[in-house]
């Protein structure tokens, strides 16, 4: 008996100084496909999640009724941030940012002071809420070039595209989610749900760099309005959408270096966003062949 | 079906398997399924739709576009019910050619598109706005994709059989759905209600209708050589 005691005694130190050595030492840690334990997840599952997500794993806790939004339903296997395509399943390692960076403006917290380990544990037991994990392998990440050099021809171009792929219909014109689209927006458990507010900070669920904002445009974020651009946008095309969408940030950053000039010098030549804009960015105008160019000079 | 008329013609493989096989056995005739699909009760009021919100939309439209969750023919005809052969199928080709699934008008045309697993699916957007498409599937994989005006067809396929609801989140009054089945013997009811399902070989067959406010209903039927029988449906409608 006292033999036990003891024994436990030096595991609980060593567990905390793996906890808090780890805590600081993994940061930027990646989690290997199939690299929890479900078994040893339960156990954590029912002491840290269990209270919002549900011993059933469905989103439905006794602190569900509280929250909004509201925990995620692990049943449906259908998941906001991911490293893969629209429709596919995420990766282990997306469930694993996800539990370790926590989602701003909701009611999950970052769990980077759990070890490593114990999150891994985590994603493999909330795997096995849903058979769509034995049925189905997760989707190809998808590939994130090398992001393209912040200018103003940049900015200017992904402005050009927020008008004519309409992000401003959910958006709104300023990016302040007042789209006109914006009051009617239901998730796919037919909630109501707002769409992103660029005017309020710079910090998003899915992450918030700028490579994490090239990820949410392609892959979209599964079970909410915000669909997956990957068919419709170019890599470059994203790349100026995303320096763009900085620029309706109220922070400091290399967009909004390279563009608050620009905009004060050129404040009146900017076409207006949204419904009222002028034909030559409208949506309108995409559908019809781009007008030909004026033939080139011969002069000298 | 017309197999004289088809085996005649030597193209597509596929066709041409297909055939060769009821060649060297020649099957008896074909039968087909035919009847109406009625209602009774109370229909639900299908609304106006205000496309204010999307003057593009409203400009193609004279009168106020309706809701389309259940409509009614003449003498209590239900119209647009997805009638087909949940099981005795003795065998239906994979479907080759594409089905088409319109965004118009802010609409959605054919409200309820067939399809076949696997079935190749193109959805064009035809407006002058951006459209997502949002099935909201649960037996296959739940995407949403974005189609901006003039962006080409997004070509689809769908594995698993499913009543799959389809959304526009950007307009919420587009509702429709893809009806993708494990048979090729599926029609929808016309505007009198009445359908046909052809080309059935002898034998017994669950038919079943399938309407989305309404539900879906099943009858055994057995199908002699060249028989035609009649099956009606009669759905329960509720207002609400």
């Amino acid at each position: 008996m006292k033999a036990q005691t003891r024994l436990m005694t030096v595991l609980a130190v060593a567990g905390l100084l793996a906890m808090t050595s780890g805590s600081a030492a993994d940061l930027g840690a990646q989690m290997a496909q199939g690299a929890g334990n479900a078994k040893s997840g339960e156990a954590s599952y029912k002491r840290y999640c269990v209270g919002c997500h549900g011993p059933q794993g469905d989103g439905r806790g006794e602190n569900a009724q509280w929250i909004e939004p509201k925990p995620r339903d692990f049943t449906e296997a259908l998941f906001k941030c991911r490293s893969t395509p629209t429709g596919t399943l995420p990766t282990d390692n997306d469930l694993f940012q996800a539990v370790t960076r926590g989602f701003v403006t909701t009611n999950m917290p970052p769990w980077r002071p759990l070890t490593v380990d114990t999150r891994q544990n985590l994603v493999a037991y909330i795997k096995t809420f849903s058979p769509k994990w034995r049925s189905q392998a997760p989707g190809t990440p998808i590939t994130i070039p090398a992001e393209t050099p912040v200018t103003t021809a940049s900015i200017l171009h992904g402005r050009q595209l927020f008008q004519r792929v309409e992000c401003w219909k959910c958006h709104g014109p300023a990016g302040r989610a007042d789209g006109p689209a914006a009051s009617t927006l239901t998730d796919s458990k037919d909630r109501p749900i707002l769409p992103y507010n660029f005017s309020t900070g710079t910090r998003f669920k899915c992450g918030s760099t700028n490579t994490d904002m090239y990820r949410v445009i392609m892959t979209g974020l599964d079970g909410t309005p915000m669909p997956s651009f990957a068919d419709q946008l170019q890599p470059n095309d994203t790349w100026d959408l995303v320096h763009f969408l900085r620029t309706l940030q109220p922070a400091h950053s290399p967009e909004s270096v390279v563009w608050t000039p620009y905009r004060q010098a050129h404040a009146s030549e900017l076409p207006v966003l949204g419904a009222d804009a002028p034909a030559e960015i409208s949506p309108t105008d995409s559908a019809t062949p781009p007008p030909t160019p004026a033939p080139p000079t011969t002069t000298p | 079906m017309h197999t004289k008329h088809i085996a005649s013609l030597t193209f597509i493989a596929a066709t041409a398997v297909a055939t060769t096989g009821a060649l060297r056995h020649p099957r008896p005739a074909t039968g087909s399924i035919s009847g109406t699909v009625t209602y009774t009760g109370t229909m639900p009021k299908m609304k106006p739709i205000d496309m204010a919100k999307e003057p593009s939309c409203a400009a193609q439209h004279k009168s106020p576009v309706m809701t389309e969750s259940a409509v009614a023919g003449p003498s209590n005809s239900l119209e647009d019910v997805v009638v087909y052969i949940s099981a005795g199928d003795q065998g239906s080709a994979p479907a080759t050619t594409a089905a088409r699934y319109d965004q118009r008008g802010c609409q959605y045309v054919p409200h309820v598109a067939l399809l076949q697993v696997n079935q190749p699916l193109e959805i064009y957007n035809d407006d002058k706005t951006a459209h997502n498409i949002h099935p909201l599937a649960k037996q296959n994989a739940e995407w949403n994709k974005s189609q901006p005006p003039g962006a080409p067809p997004l070509k689809e396929t769908f594995a698993k059989a499913e009543f799959i609801p389809v959304k526009c989140n950007i307009h919420p009054w587009m509702h429709g759905y893809f009806a993708v089945l494990n048979t090729s013997h599926a029609t929808q009811s016309g505007e009198d209600g009445t359908f046909s399902l052809k080309g059935l070989p002898p034998g017994k067959y669950t038919v079943t209708a399938w309407q989305e406010r309404f539900g879906a209903q099943s009858q055994e039927v057995t199908v002699g050589n060249g028989d035609t029988p009649k099956v009606n449906f009669v759905f329960k409608a509720t207002p609400y």
